[in-house]
C-alpha cells in the first residue's frame, strides 16, 4: 500500500475528529418507524447517508435511512430523569387498557 | 389489547418469505431462480464460456484489488464501502465463472476457474489488475470501471443468454451504486484542496492509459454481439465519455493527455497478455486454495 506523503508511525495523535458525528436511523422492511441504529462520522449529510448505507444496511436491514447531525439533537439530561419521567409512573389510567379495541384496528 | 395487534409485532412477524428476523434483514433471493440454465440453441458454448470468463475475471480481479484496502482505507466508513463494493463484484464473478464452466461443458465450478488457472489464462482487462495507488487513484479507477461496466450490463440485460441477462440485471443496481460512490469522491477530491486535487490529477494520469482497452472488442465479443448474446464494447464509448465527462467537469478536472498502454504484439488482457502486477495478484489470490486444495470451511 503506498504511503508516500501519508503520516505514519505517530500513534499518539488523537483520531481525526474533523468530521462531525451523525446519528443514523433505519426503517426496516416491516418496521413502521425509523429506529436509531448507531452513529458515524461524515463530512456532510450526503456522505453520511452513503456511509450509513454501507455501515448499517449491509445485511439487508433497511428500506429507508435518516441521518441527523448529533449536535442538532436536543436530549433530555440523565440528571433530570426523575422529574421528567417519574410523575408518569403511577398513572396507569393513561394506558388504553380499559376498553376493547375493535379487531380491525391495526397497529395498537 | 391482544398481543398480535401490537405495532411491534410487525418487527418480528414472519412474512411471505418465511423469514422471521427483521433485525438481520430478510427477503434474500437467488437472482437465477427459475431460469433455464441450459445453453440456448445457436449459441457457441466455447465462445459463451470465454465471454463469461472475461466479464467474470474483470469482476474477480477488481474485487481483489478493492479487498486489499481492508485495514488501509483512510476512514472506517470508506473501508466498509470498498469492502461492500468488492463483495458485490465477487458475487458477479461467482455467477459468471460458474456460467463459464457450465457453458463449455467442462463442468468446472467457479472455484476451479478462480483458483486453478494460470495468470495468462485470466481474461480480464488490464485496468482491473494494476496495483492500487492512493485513495484518489482507487476512486478514479472505480469511476472508470463502474461507468463502463454499468453501460455494459445495462445492454446485457437483453442478452439472448437468459443467465447472462439475469446476472446483468442484478449487477446493474450494484454498479449504479458503485458509480455514485466513486463520482461523489472524485468531485469532492477534484474540487477540494490543493493536495486532494494534485492526487486526483495523478490518479487520472495513472488510470487513463488503461481506458482504451475497455472499448476494444475481442473476436469473441464481436461474434457473440452479432448473435445477440454479448454487448460490443466499442458501442459503449460515447455513453462512457458523457458520464465521465460530466463528473470530471463537476470536479473541475480534465481528461489527461496520455497515450494508451500499448498492446503486446496486438494482445491485451482479453487475450491473457497481462501486466507484471497480474502474476503477483494471482499468486496471492490463489495461495490458500493451492495450499489446501478442496478444503472447505
Amino acid at each position: 500500500m503506498p504511503t508516500t506523503g501519508v503520516p505514519t508511525g505517530d500513534f499518539t495523535a488523537a483520531p481525526d475528529s474533523s468530521w462531525p458525528l451523525f446519528e443514523v436511523f433505519v426503517r426496516g422492511k416491516r418496521g413502521l418507524n425509523h429506529v436509531h441504529v448507531g452513529s458515524l462520522h461524515a463530512a456532510d449529510s450526503e456522505m453520511a447517508l452513503h456511509n450509513a448505507r454501507d455501515v448499517y444496511t449491509r445485511r439487508n436491514e433497511g428500506v429507508s435511512i435518516w441521518v441527523v447531525r448529533a449536535d442538532e439533537i436536543t436530549a433530555s439530561s440523565p440528571d433530570e430523569k426523575d422529574p421528567f419521567f417519574a410523575p408518569s409512573g403511577d398513572k396507569v389510567y393513561r394506558h388504553p387498557t380499559f376498553y376493547d379495541i375493535p379487531d380491525d384496528v391495526p397497529h395498537m | 389489547m391482544s398481543t398480535d395487534e401490537s405495532a411491534y409485532q410487525a418487527l418480528i412477524a414472519t412474512d411471505s418469505d418465511g423469514d422471521a428476523r427483521w433485525a438481520f434483514g430478510t427477503g434474500f433471493h437467488d437472482p437465477l431462480a427459475g431460469i433455464d440454465t441450459s445453453v440456448p440453441d445457436g449459441i457457441d458454448g466455447d465462445d459463451l464460456s470465454g465471454y463469461c470468463q472475461m466479464l467474470g475475471d474483470d469482476a474477480l480481479v477488481m474485487s481483489h484489488r478493492f479487498t486489499e484496502w481492508c485495514t488501509h482505507a483512510p476512514e472506517l466508513e470508506a473501508e466498509l464501502a470498498l469492502a461492500n463494493i468488492a463483495l458485490d463484484l465477487l458475487g458477479q464473478a461467482r455467477m459468471l465463472l460458474a456460467r463459464a464452466g457450465h457453458a463449455d461443458g467442462t463442468g468446472r465450478d467457479e472455484d476451479q476457474l478462480a483458483f486453478f488457472r494460470a495468470d495468462h489464462e485470466f481474461r480480464n482487462v488490464r485496468l482491473a489488475e494494476v496495483d492500487n495507488g492512493d485513495f484518489a487513484h482507487t476512486m478514479v479507477r472505480l469511476l472508470v470501471f463502474s461507468t463502463w461496466r454499468l453501460a455494459l450490463c445495462t445492454g446485457l440485460r437483453d442478452s439472448a443468454d437468459p443467465v447472462l441477462a439475469a446476472i446483468a440485471a442484478k449487477a446493474v443496481n450494484e454498479l449504479r451504486y458503485h458509480r455514485d460512490y466513486a463520482a461523489g469522491w472524485v468531485v469532492r477530491l477534484g474540487d477540494g484542496t490543493d493536495e486532494s486535487r494534485r492526487r486526483m490529477r495523478a490518479g487520472l494520469e495513472a488510470v487513463w492509459p488503461l481506458v482504451d482497452e475497455l472499448f476494444a472488442a475481442h473476436a469473441v465479443e464481436r461474434r457473440l454481439a452479432e448473435a445477440g448474446v454479448a454487448v460490443d464494447p466499442a458501442d459503449l464509448r460515447d455513453a462512457f465519455d458523457e458520464v465521465v465527462g460530466t463528473v470530471l467537469e463537476a470536479a473541475r478536472l480534465d481528461v489527461p493527455d496520455v497515450a494508451p498502454l500499448a498492446m503486446v504484439s496486438g494482445r491485451g488482457g482479453r487475450d491473457g497478455a497481462h501486466t507484471e502486477a497480474m502474476g503477483y495478484l494471482v499468486a496471492e489470490l490463489q495461495s490458500v486454495a493451492r495450499q489446501h486444495p478442496e478444503a472447505t470451511w
